[in-house]
């Protein structure tokens, strides 16, 4: 079947999708955005986090059939053409990245977050994060990431 | 495989009652891992995320009509203290992304012993909606489980929507599990004091094969309230009452072992969780005196 949604601000036509297809197959093998990740496809990870109508939602969980005339944003709309958006640049800042495989789920619970509570204690981070998990386990930094971008953005005129 | 998207819930019925293996997907949160796995390949998926009428929620004599499509997230946000257990069950659902997406609807027709919007539902009058092309038929939620991950719908029949009683008094959810986010429930417990009817209302999770109330327990407690005058008075729950509960809701468990936890500690652990329900409960009802 073909469908047809909106990814990171464009139309976008998915052909041959198969029913039982997920969202995230379809965006990784379909529309040429990998950047959402394939650890567990069942929900347990956050590494393929996408905004669908602006909510945070595992896209692995997701049938692509369901996001037709949806509004996506998935990691590789959260930067401008020529400057990466304030949670990626915390992200680098803090040394949040190690292998990488995590941060685009991160990312966008992040920003989600943010978005929401302008300064978060660590429970609300620990909270927010709780679907997205970390095998190379650097969790610290990746508190200290959101807590910076969280204050860059605060001061922000 | 197929793929309906029905816009009406009349279609939406149509759908199901041509194809007696169409999967309805609402959050998916259930259904994808099982499609991802292998584990189903069903003839069809019926996504009802478009269905208008499923989507919200509405009062009615008292009660709460919640459209099978509500997720956790608008169950803990907009109706948090209309049904406090329900709520509080919620919040420990998964993780954001699987409230954003996991609906109470979804629970049901999953009907896993573990799910956590069971429990609550038990403690409090709560009616499934059923409908098919044939007609609607109402469900009390205590004959709705039939069996482990078995529910009483038809092969033709879609959950509508579940009419949950408002709040009369305090409520108590609470769970059991390694640690406090993306957890199955080990054991889970909710109360309800339904202190117009002189009533206490149990549901148990994780602690039989199918999600079910500890009815004796709450004769027992019913007539120990009675007794000592306690709805009135208001005075201090005697700890042997709370005790003997616990014990008594723990006689109501027909637990397993698994990689989870053995049934003996399920047992255990149901009893703790009544008592400490009960106790909580009552003194929230001390000091609101709703
Ligand atoms: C990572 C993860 C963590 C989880 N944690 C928890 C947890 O802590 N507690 C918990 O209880 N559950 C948990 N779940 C399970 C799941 O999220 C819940 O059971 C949820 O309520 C399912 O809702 P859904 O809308 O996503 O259902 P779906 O997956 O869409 O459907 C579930 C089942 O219900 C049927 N169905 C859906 N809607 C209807 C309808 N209107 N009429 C008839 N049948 C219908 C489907 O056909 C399917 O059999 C978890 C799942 C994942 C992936
Ligand atoms: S790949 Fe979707 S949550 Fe892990
Ligand atoms: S950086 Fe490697 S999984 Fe998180």
């Amino acid at each position: 079947m073909r469908v047809t949604t909106t990814v990171n601000g464009q139309r976008v036509e998915l052909d041959d999708v198969w029913e039982g297809e997920s969202l995230m197959y379809a965006l990784r093998e379909r529309a040429g955005l990998p950047g959402s990740k394939n650890a567990c496809e069942q929900g347990e990870c956050g590494s393929c986090t996408v905004y669908l109508d602006g909510v945070p939602v595992c896209s692995c969980l997701v049938a692509a059939g369901q996001s037709e005339g949806r509004d996506i944003t998935t990691v590789e709309g959260l930067a401008s053409k020529t400057d990466l958006h304030g949670v990626q640049q915390a992200f680098l800042d803090a040394g949040a990245v190690q292998c990488g495989f995590c941060t685009p789920g991160l990312l966008i619970a992040a920003h989600d977050l943010i978005a929401r509570v302008p300064e978060p204690s660590d429970p609300d981070i620990r909270e927010a994060l709780a679907g997205n998990l970390c095998r190379c386990t650097g969790y610290e930094k990746i508190m200290d990431a959101v807590h910076l971008a969280a204050d860059r953005a605060g001061a922000r005129p | 495989m197929d793929f309906a998207c029905p816009r009406t819930w009349a279609e939406a019925l149509e759908v199901q009652a041509q194809e007696p293996d169409t999967v309805p997907i609402c959050g998916g949160t259930d259904v994808m891992v099982d499609v991802n796995f292998d584990r189903r390949r069903p003839a069809a998926l019926l996504d009802l995320t478009r269905v208008r009428d499923l989507q919200g929620w509405s009062h009615r004599d008292g009660r709460i009509v919640l459209g099978a499509g509500v997720t956790y997230a608008r169950v803990i946000d907009e109706l948090g203290d209309r049904l406090p257990g329900l709520a509080m069950a919620a919040r420990t659902v998964g993780s954001p992304q699987i409230r954003n997406r996991g609906t109470v609807g979804g629970n049901l027709g999953a009907a896993s012993p573990a799910g956590d919007s069971h429990p609550p539902l038990l403690a409090t009058e709560t009616v499934v909606v059923a409908e098919s092309v044939r007609g609607a038929r109402r469900i009390e939620i205590a004959d709705f489980y039939t069996g482990v991950k078995r529910n009483a719908l038809e092969p033709d029949e879609l959950i509508r929507e579940i009419e949950v009683e408002v709040a009369g008094g305090p409520q108590q959810f609470s769970k059991i599990g390694p640690r406090n986010a993306m957890v199955i429930a080990v054991a889970g417990f909710a109360l309800a004091l339904h202190p117009d009817v002189r009533r206490v209302g149990t549901g148990l999770g994780s602690a039989s094969p199918t999600p079910r109330r500890a009815a004796e327990a709450e004769v027992f407690v019913a007539a120990e309230f009675d007794e000592r005058g306690l709805w009135e008075s208001r005075s201090e729950l005697p700890e042997s009452v709370a005790e003997e509960f616990g014990r008594r809701v723990g006689l109501a468990t027909e637990p397993i072992d698994d990689v989870r936890g053995s049934a003996a500690y399920r047992k255990h652990a149901i009893s703790v969780l009544a008592r400490r329900a009960l106790t909580w409960a009552w003194s929230d009802y001390r000091r609101h005196r709703l």
